[in-house]
């Protein structure tokens, strides 16, 4: 049983890919996407509760592991994918609409996602490391082509910046694959590069080896991740793909490769102390919560805008696991799942205002509440959710990682944490500026404007709605989600 | 095979990772570059099958022959319908860093890479362990290669030099990690070079040239 759940989050989307690429893109096969999320969502709920029960990992056919961590990013996945997929068909058909797309870009569009949700899948369930590695490496051949399907000169430079950098930053990650490698296996434990196997060797890997190792594990997988010093491909490559995949790529690839990045610090702590891991990961929080906020400030581009965002939020991510323990990872994985929910959503969001306005400058648009008053809601909403008002639930993970990193007892993580804080009120600062720039004031009257701007599809509604209320209710409660959660922190914040 | 020759075996095929990677640095003709690109896919073949034939695996035999396909072959021949496309424009022109610079560059990465790979030779002292510097050395100045230049194609070459480092030091230090992940990496670094054999060609259609230099559309 464990086995066919732990195999349909990665098989549906690859079938999901295979109709499309028969079928292609046609009125039977619209709601396949969606489907095909909605499965790997009801799968991973159904991976979560076996693994919160069982307690511990469970290694399927060899190379997936099913433990709490893997079933809660699994969860992540499965909801952004829904939002996503929501939103797909109603893009594809205004783009198409537009002379933008046609049915052969259409198709290739959506094999694409699948493919790319089934690499996801993949990288959040691989047993050891050289899996993980391949997979996060095929999420980016599989999103370059969406990067770039629009052929214009901005998303030609995006797709190129994007393969370059996050190939290279993860072509050293592989480096420290072979590193980690060759210390595991110095080891005397028969331990290879297996999640189970490599922890339960961590005390006696070579430290020297293995700080290289982690050295350039963290810059590799940091740089997928969106962290400084490799963050530049990202608001290229997220402001210039179609908005679902600016939506997947934002709300959920940057955390996979993060997930990637706590697995590591497992390992890193055992072997060489907390010490290392959280001087690593310090730098890279400050480092990019300092880019987020100097290029927010003075941001143009909407979507640039949220991209800058997501900056920051990784970077807030990074601050949670460098505090450790298991208040903070718990808050970290909460963090995880509301940024997704919000930015997704938003995401979707400020697509339908390029398709409707045309213009992804932020001084283009005005006065939306009194255009698209239901667009401007859900932005309004979103973005509020974004800066860490309550009660939607990244102002309780926001909150927790504070004060797990004021109460973490290490001068440096306290002073880290105080700096952070100040940059993230830059931050909200700013976000609300442009924000309330666009929503505000007079529509623009220009002769046309007596037409009524078109009506937003249902189902990109359902999706823009239902992000931001799903994270006010996850910060109200976690509900169901509290068990995972505190087992998923357990297996990285190590319980003592 | 003797000791003494495996030893020498080691060092020569190592030592012609190193100069090929030296010399991507110093040449400018993107069609030498390829050249010497394919050279050093032979000399990445002929270490592995060094390492096979000292211990007798014909695991690592075949494996010797992929890459020796793979790195000496389909790269190299995709890089060259890269460049045949490109038409006439076929020199790096404008490095960031000029010739002297880079080669001086070079050697500092390599003495850089003796530095920090010096926990490597320590944990497992054996003549294979102390050539895997020089893989680092290569992944470093694949790297340099990356960030300094121009055209496309010569940053491609680029991240292959980094990747033949990184393959170079998975066999010095372990004979390869795992067949699984082996035949992933393999088909992960030929699909980027497709991806990035595509977006060239796109770049010359919407851009007129493959100097990224004209990439300046996207910027804050």
């Amino acid at each position: 049983m464990v086995t066919l759940l732990a195999f349909a989050p990665i098989l549906v989307p690859a079938l999901g890919a295979v109709v499309h690429l028969l079928l292609g893109w046609r009125r039977a096969t619209t709601w396949v996407g969606t489907g095909s999320a909605a499965l790997v969502a009801v799968a991973a709920v159904l991976l979560a509760g076996q693994a919160v029960r069982a307690g511990d990992g469970v290694v399927v056919a060899g190379f997936l592991l099913v433990d709490p961590l893997s079933a809660y990013m699994l969860v992540v996945i499965g909801a952004v994918a829904v939002l996503a997929a929501l939103a797909t068909p109603a893009h594809l058909a205004a783009e198409i609409a537009a002379g933008r797309a046609d049915e052969r870009s259409a198709a290739r569009h959506v094999v694409l996602v699948q493919a790319f949700l089934a690499a996801m899948a993949l990288a959040v369930l691989a047993a050891d490391l050289g899996v993980l590695w391949v997979a996060v490496e095929a999420t980016t051949i599989v999103t370059a082509f969406l990067v770039g399907q629009r052929r214009t000169r901005t998303a030609v430079e995006a797709a190129w910046k994007y393969v370059v950098i996050c190939s290279a930053g993860i072509a050293l990650a592989l480096l420290g694959i072979v590193l980690l490698n060759f210390a595991a296996l110095h080891t005397g434990t028969g331990a290879g590069l297996g999640w189970v196997e490599l922890t339960a060797a961590a005390g006696r890997l070579d430290p020297g080896v293995t700080r290289i190792a982690v050295v350039l594990l963290v810059l590799g997988f940091g740089a997928k991740a969106g962290l400084a010093p490799l963050h530049a491909w990202l608001p290229d490559a997220h402001s210039q793909a179609p908005a679902p995949v600016s939506a997947l790529m934002s709300g959920v690839l940057l955390s996979v490769a993060f997930y990637a990045i706590l697995r590591i610090k497992v390992v890193s702590d055992l072997a060489l102390g907390p010490g290392f891991a959280r001087g690593l990961l310090l730098a890279a929080a400050l480092a990019s919560l300092a880019v987020a906020a100097s290029l927010l400030l003075h941001q143009r581009d909407h979507k640039r805008m949220l991209a800058y965002s997501s900056i920051e939020h990784m970077g807030l991510l990074a601050l949670g696991a460098a505090v450790g323990g298991v208040a903070a990872t718990a808050a970290v994985l909460l963090h995880v799942l509301g940024h997704g929910l919000v930015k997704s959503a938003l995401f979707l969001g400020a697509g339908r205002l390029l398709q409707t306005t045309g213009t992804s400058r932020i001084d283009g648009v005005r006065g939306l509440a009194t255009d698209q008053p239901l667009l401007a809601g859900c932005l309004a909403a979103g973005m509020l959710a974004l800066v860490g008002f309550p009660p939607f639930s990244l102002f309780a993970s926001e909150l927790g990682i504070a004060r797990a990193g004021f109460g973490s007892g290490v001068a440096v993580v306290g002073w880290a944490t105080a700096l952070a804080l100040v940059l993230v009120v830059v931050i909200a600062a700013a976000l609300v500026n442009h924000t309330s720039r666009m929503l505000l004031g007079d529509p623009p009257d220009a002769p046309g404007t007596a037409t009524a701007p078109p009506r937003l599809p249902r189902s990109t509604a359902t999706a823009l709605v239902a992000g931001p209320v799903a994270a006010a209710a996850l910060g109200l409660t976690a509900g169901p989600l509290a068990p995972l959660l505190t087992a998923a922190a357990r297996t990285v914040g190590g319980a003592p | 095979m003797t000791a003494a020759l495996y030893h020498q075996l080691l060092d020569l095929t190592a030592g012609a990772l190193l100069l090929t990677a030296v010399l991507v640095v110093w040449r400018r003709d993107l069609a030498m570059i390829i050249r010497i690109f394919a050279v050093q896919g032979v000399a990445l073949a002929a270490l592995v099958g060094v390492l096979a034939a000292h211990e007798g695996s014909v695991e690592l035999a075949v494996v010797a022959l992929g890459v020796l396909v793979l790195r000496a072959g389909v790269l190299p021949a995709l890089l060259r319908r890269a460049l045949a496309a490109a038409g006439d424009d076929r020199r790096e022109t404008r490095p960031l860093v000029n010739v002297a610079a880079s080669l001086l560059a070079a050697a500092a990465l390599t003495l850089l890479a003796l530095a920090v790979s010096a926990p490597i030779v320590e944990l497992a002292p054996s003549p294979t362990t102390r050539a895997a510097p020089i893989g680092v050395a290569v992944v470093l100045i694949g790297f340099f290669v990356l960030v300094t230049r121009r055209r496309a194609l010569s940053q491609l070459v680029g991240f292959l030099l980094m990747d033949n480092g990184i393959t170079a030091v998975g066999f010095l230090v372990t004979s390869g990690i795992g067949l699984v992940v082996e035949v992933g990496v393999a088909l992960d670094v030929l699909l980027v070079v497709l991806v990035l054999g595509i977006l060239t060609g796109r770049m010359r259609e919407v851009f007129g040239g493959t100097d990224l230099d004209e990439l300046r559309e996207l910027h804050d």
